[in-house]
């Protein structure tokens, strides 16, 4: 169906649906870890670039936390300039290929797009993802890096904070070494993000093209407890930035909230994507989910943690989420494979205790019912518990997705940083810079819990903060 | 690369390994602990630092041979290399002029036991280790302890070498003495270190122990290592290892501890069966 559409003396053709994206069949992929939607052919991403208006005024634009041009490459990739569409996403955006797939969209660009307000809108993410995929496929050109400052970096995490970060510093001239805790480089790419939904040959191609500029990276540093940030300066950095995420698992504080059967969302997760624990016994970390599963909370990563226990083996996966469905924090498209894969929800309910089982371990839940009452601060409708609602699930796992809080270690041994009494570095939103010298932070460690792109691009403006700061333009530390 | 420079039999199933790793050499203090991984599909395993040497760049760590990856840990040799090795974790012993000392070691904990004895004796305190072993030749590192506290008691559960029985039975009679100790470290199996918290609670005196519960990450992110401590919930890893013992729920870490018993199992029979075939 097309629609024909006044606009002045031209005539715009609308498209009111999007082209579908291929996906795998959810008897199938649940099955294995294989990535479930499958990309565009490079005719697919030409007819829904098609369908975007061009509007004079790129609301989409607005909407993108790092302002990629989004008009611009949809136009190029009308044209079938790929190449030049790529390079016009990477103008803001060094990670496509990774934020085409994870990105929340649709509260972002696809939300802001004027052709979305009475059809779908343009799949704005599925064109970054199919040219960041045409660009690894084709092998990434190295850019040209500006002529060696002189000048060392430390960049404390290989997230996507710090990957963003240390890109930008090396092309712009300065040596940077990255400091990765774990035995792989990708931060929550690699622990955080399954298989399924962001392959990890791809976070490792955008680390391969990032040591091809230069970037040095050494991992099992744990920077807070192997060197402090002030030995970092011993060793000759000028600069460092930290971005060292939220990985620090919140949990409710419920009684037998420790019972064996019990974990966070995060613990489980990094077993079956760093360890491969769903290759044991060839893979050497084991791995234990049983028949029925309840996921505490609503967000990317109670979805993340469903489908990776489906995955297992899991009979019945059920999350347990305190507001409606309205207000579920995960990305729709995530929601709706899930419950594609089986996933069942509860919502407007929260556990009250853990009970043990004749073994000793998890055995039940116990959970109240919640109605939503006035607004909160957030603007969402906080939930009020109904008394006397209690109900007991039968269980054998509790994965504890409620959110995570920022690592602890650097904030512990370097006194003069200062830190929110929440234990966030505190910064400077445009610069990144921190209370102590020399020392720049961005992403999750400094505005908690939030998105891939919105780390990104706390990067890179880090990465012109230091840059400046280096060539003795902007001394962030001279203002005060 | 973490390279083996030394390897040294303690026991038929107790090894010693002295381990190329400059920056956790450079750093590590008593009671920390570091994490290996041997190869591409290895687990990542915790296991205390014994002893550093900041010149050479090396740790020496012990470890006893009980599941797949410490009996293959135990076939490396020297010259080899570990893939992955990150420390020091966790907080340091809290070390300072307590007065009397009793640090108790159970098993392989005597490796962990020496550096605490070593940094008490050094803060200025008195310092009485007692070793239990279950039998003589589970016994190693008594000179080298010898030399680092006031007094050494050693028991084996089997009477085979100095005297017969339990190391609660030795600091039952310490505490007893005229002068009792002001602090009391346990390091060792389990049972041992919640045998030494009944004994010490008895006569009120503080006695910490260092924990040994599942671990992934070792920086506060996969939750696993999550210990009840006085009612709340507390990472090993990060805030701990070392808790105060008479307020560490042993119960429910018992508990926590045989989460994976049963692939443990597996994984070890199969490594085992593969031995035998070559």
């Amino acid at each position: 169906m097309t629609v024909e559409r006044g606009q002045g003396a031209e005539k715009k053709k609308i498209i009111p649906e999007r082209v579908p994206m291929s996906r795998r069949d959810p008897a199938e992929r649940i099955r294995d870890f294989g990535e479930v939607a499958g990309g565009y052919t490079p005719d697919e991403a030409m007819a829904e670039a098609s369908r975007c208006l061009g509007c004079k005024q790129p609301y989409c634009r607005e909407g993108c936390p790092v302002g990629v041009d989004i008009p611009a490459f949809i136009g190029l990739i009308k044209e079938g300039l790929f190449e030049a569409a790529a390079a016009k996403v990477r103008e803001e955006n060094l990670l496509p290929a990774i934020c085409g797939r994870v990105c929340p969209q649709e509260n972002q660009c696809e939300q802001r797009c004027t052709l979305g307000q009475k059809y779908e809108p343009v799949a704005i993410g599925r064109l970054e993802r199919f040219l960041g995929d045409y660009e690894l496929a084709r092998g990434k050109e190295v850019p040209e890096t500006a002529p060696p400052s002189g000048r060392r970096v430390a960049v404390v995490g290989s997230g996507p904070g710090g990957l963003a970060c240390a890109a930008d510093l090396a092309r712009l001239g300065h040596r940077v070494k990255l400091f990765e805790s774990l035995h792989v480089p990708g931060g929550v790419l690699v622990y955080g993000i399954p298989e399924f939904r962001l392959p990890k040959r791809i976070v490792q191609a955008e680390i391969e093209a990032l040591c091809r500029l230069g970037v040095e990276i050494e991992c099992n540093v744990v920077v807070g407890r192997t060197v402090t940030i002030d030995e970092l300066f011993a060793e000759g950095f000028d600069a460092v930035f930290v971005g060292t995420g939220a990985g620090s698992p919140r949990f409710p504080g419920i009684p037998g909230q420790n019972l064996p059967g019990v974990q966070s969302a995060n613990g489980l997760l990094t077993r079956v994507n760093l360890m491969r624990a769903y290759r044991f016994p060839e893979y050497d970390t084991p791995v234990r989910i049983g028949r029925r599963v309840v996921v505490l909370g609503g967000g990317n990563v109670a979805m993340d943690a469903a489908r990776t226990a489906l995955r297992l083996g899991a009979d019945e996966v059920r999350v347990v989420y305190r507001r409606s469905r309205e207000e579920l924090p995960a990305r729709q498209e995530e929601v709706h494979h899930a419950e594609e894969e089986g996933v069942r929800f509860t919502f407007l309910a929260a556990p009250v205790r853990c009970l043990a089982g004749p073994d000793g371990r998890l055995g039940a839940l116990e959970c109240l019912r919640f109605e939503l009452g006035a607004p909160d601060a957030s603007g969402r409708r906080s939930p009020v518990p109904i008394p006397g609602s209690e109900f007991i699930m039968e269980v054998d796992n509790v994965i504890v997705a409620i959110g995570q809080g920022p690592n602890p270690l650097i904030q512990q041994t370097t006194p003069d940083l200062e830190v929110s009494p929440k234990g966030m570095i505190v910064a400077d939103p445009e610069t990144g810079a921190t209370s102590k010298r020399g020392v720049f932070a961005g992403g999750d460690i400094v505005a908690g819990a939030a998105t891939v792109i919105m780390a990104m691009g706390a990067g890179r403006k880090a990465a012109r903060a230091i840059d400046a700061y280096l060539r003795g333009g902007v001394d962030p530390w001279n203002r005060r | 690369m973490f390279t083996i420079v030394r390897k040294e039999v303690l026991s038929p199933s107790v090894k010693l390994m002295e381990i190329e790793a400059p920056r956790i050499a450079r750093r590590a203090r008593a009671g920390q602990f570091l994490i290996l991984r041997i190869n591409e599909r290895g687990e990542r395993i915790p296991l205390t630092v014994a002893d550093c040497d900041p010149e050479r760049g090396t740790v020496t760590i012990v470890f006893m041979e009980i599941g797949k990856t410490t009996y293959a840990l135990g076939r490396m040799n020297q010259g080899e290399a570990l893939l992955d090795v990150v420390g020091p974790l966790g907080r340091p012993t809290e070390i300072e002029r307590f007065g009397r000392v009793v640090c108790v070691a159970g098993g392989v904990g005597t490796a962990a036991v020496y550096p605490m004895c070593r940094a008490f004796q050094e803060a200025g305190n008195e310092v009485i280790c007692i070793v239990g072993a279950r039998t003589k030749e589970l016994l190693f590192w008594e000179e080298r302890l010898r030399s680092v506290v006031g007094e050494l008691l050693i028991t084996t559960d089997d009477g085979s070498y100095v005297r017969k029985g339990f190391v609660t039975d030795v600091l039952r009679e310490v505490v007893e003495r005229p002068e009792p100790p002001d602090r009391v470290v346990a390091v060792g199996p389990l049972p041992m270190m919640r045998a030494v918290c009944a004994v010490t609670r008895e006569y009120g005196v503080k006695t910490i122990v260092s924990l040994n519960p599942i671990m992934l990450d070792g920086i506060g992110m996969c939750g696993a290592c999550r210990v009840t401590v006085a009612g709340k919930t507390r990472m090993a890893c990060v805030e701990g290892p070392e808790f105060d013992g008479h307020e560490v729920d042993f119960d429910e870490l018992a508990q926590r501890l045989r989460r994976y018993q049963e692939q443990e199992r597996e994984a070890l029979a199969r490594f085992q069966a593969e031995c035998d075939c070559q």
